[in-house]
């Protein structure tokens, strides 16, 4: 865990109390709303539909346990006794008071968080793999790089006024949990001639103009990372054009100027900046990785697991289907799903939160994620322990063995928070979650993932889900278009759009008709959802969601 | 045949508290769309929505929203209002939890 400098804490206060400052003018009339507005949004603090909300920065989506009590404490005194996990690894609380914000930062600060640049057209919260520093299939941890780009990128001059936000998420392992594909820059950590380094991918995106981002680099040793991403960024910022907001995202300059005119620009500025880089950044970042240093992982036994394991199905089933492999031997990857069936995605009460800091304070080496999946982590958990942590769960709503299958739904705010929705998507997720729970067939169905967005900007990431769900409002009423075969990993693919829209009372039935359609089309229970339709492609999936129209095309 | 002009309220969100509030004929704020006045001539609208914006240490981000006559008072037009009128679906939270007055 990457702990803060006197550096940080003095930036940090001094930027709250700047903040403090214009809050203060804000409401004293001193400041205009047109003014006081992209202040407030680089601290993170947007107005929502029914309240303010701020938006808290979670780097690289990793917390200890200190921090999560005092989330916790934030969601208890300033809002209504809760946090949305996001799809960008941060908190949002919905309901915060003008005057209050002030005080909610300083009590971030006091852990070392924070919300800067969680909004505005600047370097966003860089994301990383939520298994970082577990995974069994990672090359190398992947957070001192991605705390190395957030030292570079705060307040960064020349990227505060990019024509538009920019997102880094940064990976070490093969296996892509972060998506690096849909944003402006992914990197993957790969290793070339015994010499660490990076794949670098730019322009890709979801929103209004779904990209897959494409490689401008295919190996950059890992001394020229700041270097070159400045370089990106610096190309990114004059050529990126500023007359259609919605044409300004990194992934329309690469689109339109195309992938080998960007990679010479690029090479071109890389070029002439990188002398100037002296080096201070190399300086640092074994500082920065030795404080990530994998925890000291014990020996125990593991026959009360063992045991435990065969006797209770319950157990069992959450075993099998939430916990992932670590790097340690007799070490488990914790998932602890956000998703109780029926429950708004994402969002945890205070009370969870701290039920999940002592957790990982007592089991888990004090750490947890946030993943993009709106799902917390505990990524360093003996096998031995797994039973007492599956119990305290489980007596807190939050041992739902769901990870990965249909009722593991992202969904963003949707309407019902957000100023920008067009429709709705948390009912939506619920009612499936619901529905399927019901019918008892989710385990059976097996890795299927639902992403819903409730507008086109696409935060609940719908273009990569298995089943994406859009919704949008047609003649002022809701309606939900469905894409089949996104794919948000290394295999990564947009969604296909199926066909018309479906009304908020057809957009359940209709997702039923399609899981019972590819329960009856694949080949064997092995076969998932995504490698069925990318066998059959569209058109028997396409007939499940429409029979009328089948049958009247026979 | 000019086009009929759909009835409309002055909306905007509290600047302190950042709920959804709306312009009464008092000149005053509620936070009850039932107490809304309801304006039927385009000039008269336009002028209450500047009167709204010259008071930006109360409010945040006026705007007419079109609003359908009922027996109880104004009734939201579309869809996104009818939610900000009552808050989010998925808690009792917002304008579901109490009513209170400016």
């Amino acid at each position: 865990m990457y702990n803060y400098t006197e550096f940080d804490k003095s930036f940090l206060a001094e930027r709250n109390a700047q903040f403090r400052a214009q809050v203060e003018r804000r409401i004293a009339g001193a400041l205009t709303e047109d003014e006081f507005k992209p202040l407030r949004l680089m601290n993170g603090l947007y107005l929502q539909l029914h309240a303010y909300m701020l938006r808290v920065a979670i780097p690289y989506g990793t917390l200890n346990s200190a921090q999560m009590r005092q989330l916790a404490l934030l969601a208890e005194k300033w809002d209504k006794g809760y946090g949305h996990f996001t799809t960008r690894q941060n908190i949002q609380y919905n309901w915060p008071k003008l005057r209050d914000v002030p005080d909610m930062l300083d009590a971030l600060a006091e852990v070392g968080l924070h919300a800067i640049q969680t909004s505005g057209n600047t370097i966003r919260n860089v994301t990383a793999d939520h298994f970082a520093g577990a995974a069994a299939d990672e090359i190398a941890d992947p957070r001192p790089y991605a705390e190395l780009i957030r030292q570079w990128s705060t307040d960064h001059p020349e990227f505060q006024f990019l024509g538009r936000k920019f997102k880094i998420a940064v990976t070490g392992a093969s296996e892509d949990r972060a998506v690096i594909k849909a944003h402006d820059i992914g990197l993957q950590l790969v290793r070339q001639n015994e010499q660490t380094g990076f794949r670098v991918l730019v322009g890709g995106g979801l929103g209004r103009t779904p990209m897959i981002g494409k490689v401008v680099r295919d190996f950059l040793p890992e001394a020229d990372l700041l270097p070159y991403l400045e370089a990106i960024l610096s190309v990114y910022n004059l050529l990126g054009r500023r007359d259609n907001k919605y044409k300004a995202r990194i992934k329309i300059t690469v689109h339109e100027n195309g992938i080998e005119t960007i990679r010479a620009l690029t090479e071109e500025r890389f070029a002439r900046i990188r002398p100037s880089f002296s080096g201070v950044d190399q300086d640092l970042l074994p500082g920065i990785a030795a404080q990530f240093a994998t925890p000291s992982f014990k020996s125990a036994d593991t026959a009360g697991f063992t045991a435990a394991y065969a006797a209770d199905p319950v157990f069992q089933s959450w075993v099998d289907t939430n916990t992932a492999p670590h790097k340690a031997e007799d070490y488990a990857i914790v998932s602890i799903s956000l998703k109780a069936h029926g429950a708004t995605p994402g969002d945890a009460t205070a009370q969870q939160m701290r039920v999940m800091a002592d957790l990982a304070h007592r089991y888990a080496h004090d750490e947890l994620r946030i993943s993009h999946e709106q799902n917390v982590i505990l990524p360093h958990v003996h096998t031995s322990d797994l039973a007492a942590i599956h119990a305290a769960l489980r007596d807190h709503g939050l041992a739902t063995a769901n990870i990965g299958l249909i009722s593991d739904i992202i969904a963003c705010p949707g309407m019902d928070y957000c100023a920008l929705a067009t429709a709705r998507s948390i009912p939506i997720a619920q009612e499936i979650a619901t529905r399927f729970e019901e019918l008892q067939i989710e385990h059976d169905i097996g890795q299927l993932k639902i992403k819903i967005s409730g507008c086109i900007n696409a935060c609940g990431h719908h273009h990569v889900g298995h089943i994406g769900i859009l919704g949008l409002d047609r003649a002022g009423v809701e309606n939900y278009q469905i894409t089949l075969g996104g794919d948000a990993t290394e295999t990564a693919s947009i969604g296909e759009r199926a066909g018309p829209g479906f009304s908020a009372d057809e957009i359940i039935p209709a997702i039923e008709r399609l899981v019972y359609a590819y329960l009856d089309l694949r080949e064997n229970p092995e076969e998932t959802f995504l490698q069925a339709y990318r066998r059959l492609g569209l058109d028997p999936f396409k007939s499940a969601l429409y029979p009328a129209a089948a049958v009247a095309a026979e | 045949m000019p086009r009929a002009f759909t009835p409309k309220v002055v909306t905007a969100n509290h600047l302190l508290e950042g709920d959804v509030i709306y312009l009464t004929a008092q000149d005053g704020w509620t936070r009850d769309l039932a107490q809304a006045e309801v304006l039927t001539d385009e000039a008269d609208a336009q002028l209450r929505l500047l009167f709204a914006e010259q008071q930006p240490t109360t409010v945040v981000g006026a705007y007419l929203a079109d609003v359908t006559p009922g027996t109880t008072g104004p009734e939201p037009a579309h869809f996104r209002e009818d939610f900000r009128r009552k808050g989010p679906s998925n808690y009792a939270h917002g304008k579901q939890e109490a009513e209170r007055h400016v």
